[in-house]
């Protein structure tokens, strides 16, 4: 298992865990989403290819309404 | 025809309209759609983790193929957090780069904090983003703002959301006077006629949100701001009158009047 912050929250996942299989555990997929690993953007085409490690910090983005 | 060209696109309508504050998904788009604003601006937050999975996203609602989706950089108050928000919003709008910078310096009045925002707008810019800078209506900061190479510049009516209106025409006037770049009264816009006035002023473009989402009745107002908007810039561009102080200029001919029958009596 490795232990991830997600926005601000502690979650545990069964590893190995690429980016991808995190946005599909969390109900992301195919939503317009941007995402932070430990202060860095992780392009979307980079979602198959990188393995989380245990300690991650994530941001997980997306539009809302604002002025 | 008379457009707003932002970083050599042009765009129709130049009334740009927030998103937030409206009762749901569809006032926020019978609100844009009656507004005719094709720039709408979006806040970038954390997603909800595990909640709602099914629930449509704004940008379900507000295609980013029809609209130019503007994201901003509300809530961040160092010049860091909005670089690295714009960032994400690039990514997250498939390297669409037209973004709105804000940094606030207070919670309370949400005034910019002009030395963080000047940093940051130096950071995008070097980085190719096409930063349109809410600012203070400080007629320099609005020119260090441009010389950096931002290409809009948006200086406030207004605290964001008090619907005060313009509270200092002149600077206004100044930053219109020495902008070579868009000039966009964004915030504390309230009604209508602050939207004309600010037309009439000289400036290129209004942003609004809270006009319109806090009117009794948005859609409606939303119609009514699309109005001012146009009808603000055809009497700029109409040149109006001068002011005549305290002096009459009849609109009727003064000679041939008929005689008077009697002089200031009653019959």
């Amino acid at each position: 298992m490795i232990g991830l912050i997600i926005n601000g929250q502690p979650r545990s996942f069964p590893a190995p865990l690429k980016v991808a299989g995190l946005i599909e555990q969390l109900e992301l997929r195919g939503k317009r989403i941007a995402l932070e690993r430990n202060g860095e953007i992780v392009p979307r085409g980079q979602f198959g290819l990188q393995e989380l490690n245990d300690g991650d910090t994530l941001e997980i983005v997306v539009a809302v309404g604002g002025g | 025809m008379d457009q707003l060209v932002i970083a050599g696109k042009p765009y129709s309508s130049r009334l740009l309209v927030g998103t937030g504050k409206y009762k749901d998904f569809a006032q926020t788009r019978e609100a844009i759609e009656a507004s005719g604003a094709q720039i709408v601006t979006v806040a970038i937050r954390r997603t909800n983790i595990g909640q709602n999975p099914g629930e449509p996203n704004l940008l379900d609602v507000l295609a980013p193929q029809r609209y130019t989706i503007l994201p901003n950089t509300a809530g961040c108050y160092s010049a860091q957090d909005a670089v690295r928000i714009l960032r994400l919003a690039r990514e997250l709008l498939d390297g669409h780069d037209l973004v709105k910078l804000e940094v606030l310096g207070d919670p309370r009045t949400l005034y910019p904090n002009m030395v963080e925002t000047l940093a940051a707008a130096q950071t995008l810019v070097k980085e190719g983003f096409k930063v349109m800078v809410y600012t203070s209506d400080d007629p320099i900061l609005a020119r260090q703002l441009e010389q950096i190479g931002c290409v809009a510049v948006m200086p406030l009516a207004s605290l964001i959301g008090s619907g005060m209106g313009i509270i200092n025409p002149w600077n206004l006037q100044i930053i219109i006077d020495n902008a070579t770049v868009p000039v966009l009264v964004d915030a504390g816009v309230g009604t209508a006629s602050d939207a004309a006035i600010a037309m009439e002023l000289g400036c290129d473009g209004v942003l609004m949100n809270t006009a319109i989402a806090a009117a009794r009745d948005p859609v409606l107002m939303a119609s009514a701001m699309k109005k001012a908007v146009q009808a603000g810039r055809e009497a700029f561009l109409a040149g109006r009158m001068p002011k005549n102080l305290y002096t009459a200029s009849a609109s009727s001919p003064t000679g041939g009047v008929i005689a008077s029958a009697s002089h200031g009596n009653a019959a």
